[in-house]
This record gives C-alpha cells, structure tokens and sequence, in this order.
C-alpha cells in the first residue's frame, strides 16, 4: 500500500479535529493546552506534506515559524497555569472567568 | 538703532514678569514693596516703548512694520497663528501712552490703596490688566488680539468688583463682563469671516488683500459691534457708568487710557477694510458715535456722583472719537484718544484725590470750597477741566477741534449736533469743577469748629452737611497728578494744525493708514471760523455752568432734569426687559439647550450605552465559548472563500 499525501491530509485533518473537540469540552488547563499543541502540530504536519508534495521550502520553514510561536505560547499559557493552580489548586478554566462582560 | 523695534516683545513681557512675581511673592512683600515691583513692572514696558519708538522712528516710514514672530502658536490645518508682534506706528503710539499713563496710575494706587488689606491682590490685577492691553495692542493677528481683549474684559471683572463683599460692586463687575461678552461675540464672527475671506487672520494679509465690499461690510460692521462693547458706544454703554463701583485708579486706567480705546484703535487698525466696504458703513459708526456723544452728555448734566460725571464724560468722548473714525479721520480719533487718555485719567485720578480727602463720599452735594484745602488737586483738575472742556490752548481743544472738523467735512448737521454736545462737555465740567472746589462748604469739620480753613459765608453757615475732614493727598498720589496735568497742557502740540509740518503725529501715523485717511476740503478760513465757533461753544458751556452753580438763586432743578440723571431709564429698560420677557425667552433658550441640543450628544450617548450593554453578553469568560466563536468564524470564512473560489 502506497503511502500518499492524502494519508497524512487525513490524518492532520483528525488530529485537528480531536484537538478542537477537546478544547472545547475539556475544563482543565492544562489539557487544554495540549489540545491547543494537536491543532497546532496538526497544522504543522499538513505543512510539511504539502511542502514536499508541491517541492516547496516555504512549508517547512513556516513550521519553524508555528514551532517559534506555540513555543511562546506555552510559556506564557504554563506561567497562567502555575500562578493560578498555586492560589486555587482545583480550579478550572470556567472558575477563571472574571473578565466577562 | 534699527534693532531696537525688535525688542517690542519686551513690552509685555514686563508687566507679565511683575504679575507672575507678584503672585507667588506679593503676599509675601505686601505693602507697599508689592506696589513699587508692579509700578517699576510699568516703568520698564514704558522704558521698552521709548526704545521700540525710537528703533521704529530711525527707519524709513514705509519700512516702519516691524513684525516679532515668538513661535507657533495655533497650526491648524489652513490656520495658522503665530504669537506674533506687530510694532508699526499706531500700535507703538498706543503703547507709549499706554504704558506711560498706566505707570503714572499705578504709583498713584501705592497712594491710593494704602491700608487695603488686599494691597498686594490689586497690583496683580493691575499688572495683569496692562498686560492684556499691550497684547491687544500689540497683536499681529486678530486672535492674539481677541486673546488681549478677553483678557482686559477679564481683568476688568476683577478690577471693578476688587471690593467684592459689597454686592453693588460685585454685580457692576459682571455687568461688565457680560455687557461686553456682546461685543465679543461681533469680534469673534468677524474672525471667522475674515478667515473665511483671507485664509488668515494676520493683519498684513487682512489689510494688503483684496475684498468685495459686501464682505467688508460685514467684517466692518461686526468689528464695530465688538467696539461698541469695549469702547461703551450706544447701546452698550451700560457697563461703563456703573463699572465706577471700583477703585478710582481703576476707573482711571480701564475708562482713559485702555480698555475703552481699544475699540478705537480696532477700527483704526482695520481702515483698509472700513474703506473697502460699501458706503453706509462709516456713516453708522459716525452716527453711532455722534448719538452716543449727545446721548452720554446729556445724562452727565445731571449725575451727582463726581464719578459718574466723569463716566459718562468718557462715554460721551469716545462718541467723539468714533465720529472721526466713521469720517476718515482716523489721526483726529487717535489724536483725541491721547489727549483724552491724558486729561481723563487726570481728572478721574484728581476725582479720587477728592475722594480720598473726603472719607470716600462720592456725592458732588456734599463738596464745596475744597480748592484751599487741596491746592495741588484743584490746580491739576482745573487743568483738566480746560483741556476737556476745549480750552486753548490746553490738549482737549486741538484734538477736539480736529473731530469737529472731521464732522464738518462729514456733513454740517453732524457737526452742528458734535458742536451741542461739546458744548454740554464744558458745562458739565465746570459745574463738576464748582461744585467741587468752589462755592460755600456743604460739609462741616469738628475738629475747627470751621469748614476747613475755608471762609464760611454768612449766607451758607459753616456746620451744615455731613462731617468731613479734607486734606490733600500723599506725593504718590499727587506727582502723577502733576505729571498728568503737564501731559493734558501740552499734548496738543504733537499735532498742530497750522503748517504741515507741525502735524507730526499726522505724518508719524500716515503708514499705518494706508492713505485711507481722508482729507478736509475746507480752506483755511473755513477752519479758523470752526476753531473759532469751537472755542465760543466751548466758553459758552463754561460761562452758563458759571452763572447756573456760581449763583445760589439759579433753580438748578430745570436743569438736571430727573430722567435725565436716570440715564434716560435706558438702564432700567434693559433691566426690565431682561427680567422679564428676556428671562423668558433665556429660558425658552436654555431649554432648547437642555432637550435638543443636550438630547443629541446625551442621545448619542445613551445609543452607545444600549448597544454595548447588549453586547456584553457575548463576552461570557468561558474560554470554550471564545473558542467555538473562532471556530465558527474560521469555517464561515473558509466557506465563504471555496464557494467564491473559480477554478
């Protein structure tokens, strides 16, 4: 069997899928930003396949890019994670929601 | 040499440096230091006139516009105001007497204001005051100008209302304000117009651009409405008698030498366009004035309050002044500003050296006699009263005769109606000088037993009237009298009519008319006979006053007609008016203002307050949701662009 860029189209295409689920019914932080990671890797891997499809660098160097980006996200998003467990060890992402309008 | 006309900007800047000092250290200094810094303030923006007259004197005359750009001061779009000086001979004739006369009134006040408890307060205002003037004068542009001329109203404000504990002071302060805030409004219309019609408001585009004569009507016209304000011409003369609720040395620099000349000199300033508008324009300012002249004489015939003769005195000279400004005559308006600038502050400083000796009565009815008792005052006044009531060869009867001329050149019947009203100046002059210091004590003084160390008569016994104890004033108070009183003698001979060399200040102020000034075809007969029925007219008023107040049979009552010592109830009209169907529609205006125009900004408001209290639903906190928002976003846009896509 002959392994195409359709297989890993349709593989991103579930990851993504399963990262955007779990973001959207997952309440803990900390899952939460994993499932961010999947979407975000998922992104990454259709990419490089395009990339190689269409024998072009710019889709390898655009994942650079979203590495750099998810990278500071993280730092960032872990900071929030921490400094919010520490004052409230149990909490959810739906307690931290004083800035609605 | 030439340079020094550049150092105009050191004018104001003195009396800026002394009202700045003043504030943080007058308290401090008190009497009477604070009075001394803020007269040496003056002295130097004199000092600093003499020198930019002097630079400005050793250029060629055309040559004589002198502009001091400071910085930028409003650029905005097409506007663009620079805080500019602009030193050409009619603003550097104003700063001399200006400065000049404002020193000489500000070491009277050390004198003046002794023992006030607001000694210090009062030169502030007084510093600040000049400043304002010297701004207004010296502007490049209509809006620096507009800056010193809200600044002199303000100032007047606080001047006039300086002893403000007393209620009658406090609202003649606002009268004043609010009187000349209609004026304001005129002058600022005409900004904006002249904006509209040059692009700029600076004098040297105003006055070398071209105009239609329906514009500089309007421009005129509406100028001359911000004059009548600041120069109390008809009908809004009604602050200036009352503005003589405050201090006397106030009444002396707002109602002579400032404030109310700077009507005066905006219309002098803008001739270019008085001459570009249509015909009628000069005729109504000349009207104008001529009516307020008559108007003004008449109620001071009857007034018993030294002070108000003298406010409506001035009333009645700056009519004069816009006589010779509607006919052309602009040298004889200036002129006659100089004279009066001199002779009235005199006589309104002279008033308060009465005032001062006389335990601050005002009332003419309580006076008498007083010439013995203050010999420096009486002599100085008398000075004064002959400059005024057009006495040769003292300065009132050259510049008067000037005006008179420039009616008569005008046409005859105004001249005959000025000639009337010049008339009625020297009678109520010299009833004002008789009642005063001549005649039988109508006060007694415990302490001689005597009415002072003047003879009581048999006819009038010596210890009627209200107890008095009269004395003349301190040097501080009395040099500038003197000085004055020198300057009313002989400010004449700056502009004799008699060869045309003699007029100097005629060809000093040529440049800055533009040849707008307009010439009299009356041969030299002609004007000897009009200087000749001037001076008559003028010895008539004083011989009729003589015979009516030196006489004690003489009804004086046929004479002082009751309404006409209330002003024709011009006043009490306007405040009827005000109070009641004015008040009215002020309230139809203030509610106009509270529903509509309030309804929209509040309405625009309130829309953008609905709109967000229903928005912030969205804004749940919930990431999830935020999420989902993106999400929904992303592949409403992702559908939106493949079904658009061609392929």
């Amino acid at each position: 069997m002959d392994v195409t860029s359709t297989w890993y189209l349709v593989l991103a295409a579930l990851i993504f899928a399963i990262g955007a689920y779990g973001l959207l019914i997952r309440r803990n932080p900390l899952v939460m930003f994993m499932c961010v990671e999947l979407m975000l890797n998922s992104v990454n891997l259709t990419f490089v396949t395009f990339g190689r499809e269409l024998r072009d660098l710019g889709g390898e160097v655009s994942v650079f890019f979203v590495l750099v980006v998810a990278a500071a996200e993280v730092v960032i998003g872990l900071a929030l994670v921490v400094a919010i467990t520490r004052r409230r060890p149990d909490a959810t992402i739906d307690d931290i929601s004083v800035l609605k309008g | 040499m030439e340079q020094l006309a550049e150092l105009v900007w050191l004018v104001p800047l003195f009396p800026l440096a002394g009202f700045l000092f003043l504030m943080v250290a007058g308290r401090r200094l008190g009497e009477p230091i604070a009075g001394w810094v803020a007269t040496a303030a003056m002295g130097g923006s004199f000092a600093a006139s003499v020198l930019v007259f002097l630079g400005l004197r050793s250029l060629p005359s055309e040559e004589r516009f002198v502009s001091v750009k400071l910085f930028d001061w409003v650029p905005a779009g097409d506007l663009d105001v620079s805080f500019g000086f602009l030193a050409d001979p009619l603003s550097v004739t104003m700063i001399l007497f200006i400065t000049g006369v404002a020193t000489l009134i500000h070491l009277y006040s050390i004198g003046y204001m002794h023992g006030d408890e607001n000694f210090s307060k009062f030169f502030i205002y007084l510093n600040m005051f000049a400043f304002s003037m010297l701004l207004l004068v010296l502007g490049d542009n209509l809006l620096l100008t507009f800056l010193g001329w809200e600044g002199v109203g303000a100032c007047s404000y606080f001047l006039i209302s300086f002893w403000f504990t007393d209620e009658a002071n406090s609202s003649a302060g606002k009268k004043a304000f609010i009187t000349n805030r209609v004026g304001d409004f005129g002058f600022m219309l005409a900004t904006f117009l002249a904006f509209l019609t040059f692009g700029s408001i600076n004098y040297d585009t105003m006055l070398s651009g071209t105009i239609s004569s329906t514009t500089a009507s309007a421009i005129a016209l509406l100028l001359f409405v911000g004059a009548m304000g600041k120069s109390a011409q008809f009908p809004l003369y009604l602050w200036l008698p009352d503005a003589m609720a405050g201090p006397t040395p106030v009444s002396a620099l707002i109602h002579a030498a400032t404030m109310v000349t700077s009507g005066v000199y905006l219309l002098t300033r803008v001739n270019p366009i008085i001459a570009a508008s249509a015909e009628w324009v000069p005729d109504v300012i000349a009207w104008v004035g001529l009516f307020t002249a008559l108007f003004a004489a008449t109620i001071a015939v009857a007034q018993n309050d030294i002070k108000k003769v003298l406010a409506y005195s001035t009333v009645s000279q700056l009519g004069f002044m816009f006589v010779a400004v509607g006919s052309g005559f602009y040298v004889a308006a200036i002129f006659h500003m100089i004279t009066h600038a001199f002779f009235k502050a005199l006589l309104f400083l002279g008033s308060g050296s009465v005032i001062h000796g006389m335990s601050n009565d005002q009332d003419m009815r309580n006076y008498g006699g007083l010439q013995k008792l203050m010999p420096i005052t009486s002599m100085t006044m008398i000075v004064g009263w002959l400059a005024i009531s057009g006495v040769p060869p003292f300065a009132g009867f050259w510049s008067k005769d000037e005006v008179l001329l420039a009616a008569w050149t005008n046409n005859r019947p105004m001249w005959f109606l000025l000639l009337i009203a010049a008339i009625m100046t020297a009678f109520y002059m010299t009833r004002l000088v008789i009642m005063t210091f001549f005649g039988d004590p109508r006060w007694s003084d415990a302490g001689t037993g005597a009415a002072g160390d003047a003879a009581p008569s048999a006819t009038a016994p010596a210890t009627v009237g209200p107890e008095r104890h009269p004395h003349e004033s301190p040097w501080q108070m009395t040099l500038p009298l003197v000085a004055l009183a020198g300057l009313a003698a002989v400010a004449g001979f700056m502009n004799l009519p008699f060869t045309d060399d003699l007029k100097f200040l005629y060809h000093w102020l040529e440049p800055s008319l533009f040849g707008n000034e307009v010439h009299s075809e009356a041969g030299t007969a002609t004007k000897w006979i009009i200087a000749f029925i001037a001076i008559a007219g003028g010895l008539t008023g004083l011989a009729a006053a003589g015979s009516v107040y030196f006489s004690s049979t003489r009804d004086r009552n046929s004479i002082e007609r009751p309404i006409m010592a209330d002003g024709w109830g011009y006043d009490r009209a306007v405040t009827a008016f005000m109070g009641g169907p004015g008040r009215h529609l002020f309230n139809a205006v203030t509610t106009f203002d509270d529903v509509v125009v309030d309804g929209i900004v509040n309405g625009v408001a309130k829309s953008a307050r609905v709109v967000g209290l229903g928005l912030r639903g969205l804004q749940s906190g919930y990431v999830r949701s935020y999420a989902l928002g993106i999400g929904t976003g992303a592949i409403a846009l992702l559908v939106y662009f493949v079904t658009r896509a061609t392929f």
